[in-house]
């Protein structure tokens, strides 16, 4: 532990210095006009004080947004809009529905495409396909047509995570469910089991360290599909709709706040798929 | 039961096949049966003979060893007698039935050269295995997991996972996973093949104290001559390009019960003699 907390202070302390560098350089020449324009003193250390605790910086430094981040977790409830775990609680209920939502089809084509030779032909172009058209460009229409048929809310959100999250659910899937060696499929063989139980017993319980791997990265694009899908639906809550306000109003903090938030629930997501990968592979799984 | 036999009272009331294989066994002696059977693969350049014309008879309670250098086709014929593999010509006869009657019925267990335990499985839960394919209740599953496991000297091992068990341990695993399914019939492919010689040495003379405590019919493949010598009661020496039975010895002059000593003896060497002299007859010191 004490081996690594060298290496990653260091390099979290040069990130550090570069955000603040960074900061200054791009906020300068604000910072230095609304001195003069005020008819402020505007020396070095006049300018670099001010380009550091602007309203609205070009890039605001990480102490304001931590600060931003602590007010808003802390100053509200939890329920109310102006705490970001309630936007975060609303952008990872999308996620989480639409992940299920994939995983259930991710599995299903992938069952599909093993176990039917022309599906692997017919289908497998079409999973890829789906995987080259921008994200941004789909997600409006999505929850147009959606709208449409009076499905609004959660659903749609839910939907363009789906899409998202079976890509790479199926291609483990598919990869994960041949995965199993061919002396056990002999060994179900001689005990005539059924093609089901070889399923239930070997293909899927083998392909289980590619569904995890396939989790990870599906719960992470899921809370990215999510925040794409806020953007269309006027952003009433979630993390997208913070992020759409804020630019609205150039509220800059605001914006990063909400990025540092997205980012800390797609980690926290993913060390729950982990957490639940060492609980249901941990000891079969260590070697 | 034909055998009766006290470690095996379960096995008589149990069994769910074991009233009619008792009735189809008190008809014959003869558990294998093959005739000018052959198998020919078809290989993109010219096709491969596994099996040429082999004949075979195999009685009920005998210890069968097939051996022969690699590529002589003693596992092709294992796996045809386990319906693994289809003949291309001839006739086998497993039991009175056809191959694939008698794996439907699951009269034999196979032991594989690897063990093939399934990783995520604890050892209880893989010898266990074939047992909820037959659909027996969990108490029952049990309690013959753990009677296999200590038959063959595992127990206090049955909540272990595979990798923490020795590569010997892991096979005796498999042997117990075989023995579970109460066959009469015990196929093995060289089980002990990737094993240290004195690991060997004690799995042979647990093996044989088993075959002679279960009265189980077993055909076992290896390209050991003294292995084969130890075990057997019958010895069928196999011959490559095209594979091909050069000769059945006969183990009479040794007794039925092994012990490690036989092995000095002077009919010992004299079978070992002709197991090596009907190998070199075949070539198959050539390549």
């Amino acid at each position: 532990m004490t081996k690594r907390a060298l290496p990653v202070t260091v390099m979290t302390l040069l990130l550090l210095a570069a955000w603040y560098v960074g900061a200054a350089w791009l906020n300068w020449p604000q910072a230095a006009e609304t001195l003069v324009r005020a008819n402020k003193p505007a020396g070095f250390a006049d300018v670099l004080a001010q380009a550091y605790t602007m309203k609205r910086p070009i890039l605001p430094t990480p102490d304001q947004v931590v600060v931003e981040l602590w007010t808003s977790l802390t100053g509200y409830a939890p329920t109310s809009p102006r705490n970001l775990l309630f936007h975060a609680w609303v952008t990872a209920e999308a996620a989480l529905t639409g992940l299920a939502m994939g995983l259930l089809l991710g599995i299903l084509l992938a069952a599909g495409i093993v176990y039917t030779r022309t599906l692997e032909a017919s289908l497998l172009p079409w999973v890829i396909a789906s995987q080259t058209i921008p994200i941004l460009a789909i997600a409006p229409m999505i929850v147009v047509i959606l709208g449409n048929i009076g499905l609004t809310g959660l659903l749609p959100k839910a939907v363009i995570c789906m899409y998202l999250c079976f890509f790479p659910i199926t291609v483990g899937m598919v990869k994960g469910l041949r995965s199993a060696d061919p002396l056990w499929l002999d060994l179900m063989r001689t005990y005539s089991a059924s093609g089901m139980r070889a399923f239930w017993s070997l293909r899927l319980p083998a392909s289980m360290p590619f569904l995890f791997a396939s989790l990870k990265v599906s719960v992470a694009i899921s809370v990215v599909g999510a925040i794409v899908g806020e953007l269309p639906t006027g952003g009433q809550a979630g993390l997208g709709a913070r992020l759409l306000s804020g630019s609205y109003y150039g509220q800059t903090v605001q914006i990063w706040a909400a990025l540092i938030m997205a980012s800390l629930l797609s980690v926290a997501l993913i060390a729950v798929v982990r957490g639940l990968e060492l609980v249901l592979l941990g000891r079969a799984g260590a070697r | 039961m034909t055998f009766p036999n006290p470690l095996d009272v379960r096995e008589a009331t149990a069994s769910r096949q074991g009233s009619d294989r008792a009735a189809s066994s008190a008809k014959s002696s003869v558990v294998v049966e093959a005739r000018k059977l052959s198998l020919v693969y078809p290989t993109a350049d010219k096709p491969v003979t596994a099996l040429s014309e082999v004949d075979l008879t195999i009685a009920r309670g005998d210890f069968v060893s097939l051996i022969g250098p690699s590529g002589c086709g003693k596992t092709t014929l294992l796996r045809v007698i386990a319906d693994l593999e289809r003949p291309t010509s001839g006739h086998i006869v497993i039991e009175g039935m056809t191959p694939e009657q008698a794996r439907l019925k699951r009269l034999y267990g196979y032991v594989f050269q690897a063990p093939a335990l399934y990783p995520w499985r604890t050892v209880e839960r893989n010898v266990m295995l074939p047992l909820e394919i037959m659909g027996i209740a969990r108490a029952e599953r049990q309690a013959r997991a753990r009677e296999q496991l200590e038959r063959v000297g595992l127990s206090g091992f049955e909540r272990k996972f595979p990798w923490q068990l020795s590569g010997g341990m892991q096979q005796r695993v498999s042997i117990a996973r075989a023995l579970a399914l109460q066959p009469d019939l015990l196929l093995m492919d060289e089980p002990f093949g990737a094993l240290d010689e004195i690991t060997r040495d004690h799995l042979n003379l647990h093996l044989t104290q088993l075959w002679r405590a279960t009265g189980k019919t077993c055909v076992f493949v290896t390209h050991s001559i003294a292995e084969a010598v130890f075990l057997s009661t019958r010895i069928v020496v196999m011959s490559p390009r095209p594979g091909r039975i050069l000769d059945v010895i006969d183990c009479d002059s040794l007794p039925r019960e092994r012990k490690l000593e036989i092995r000095e003896s002077p009919e010992f060497a004299a079978i070992a003699h002709r197991v090596r002299e009907g190998l070199k007859e075949g070539h198959s010191y050539d390549d």
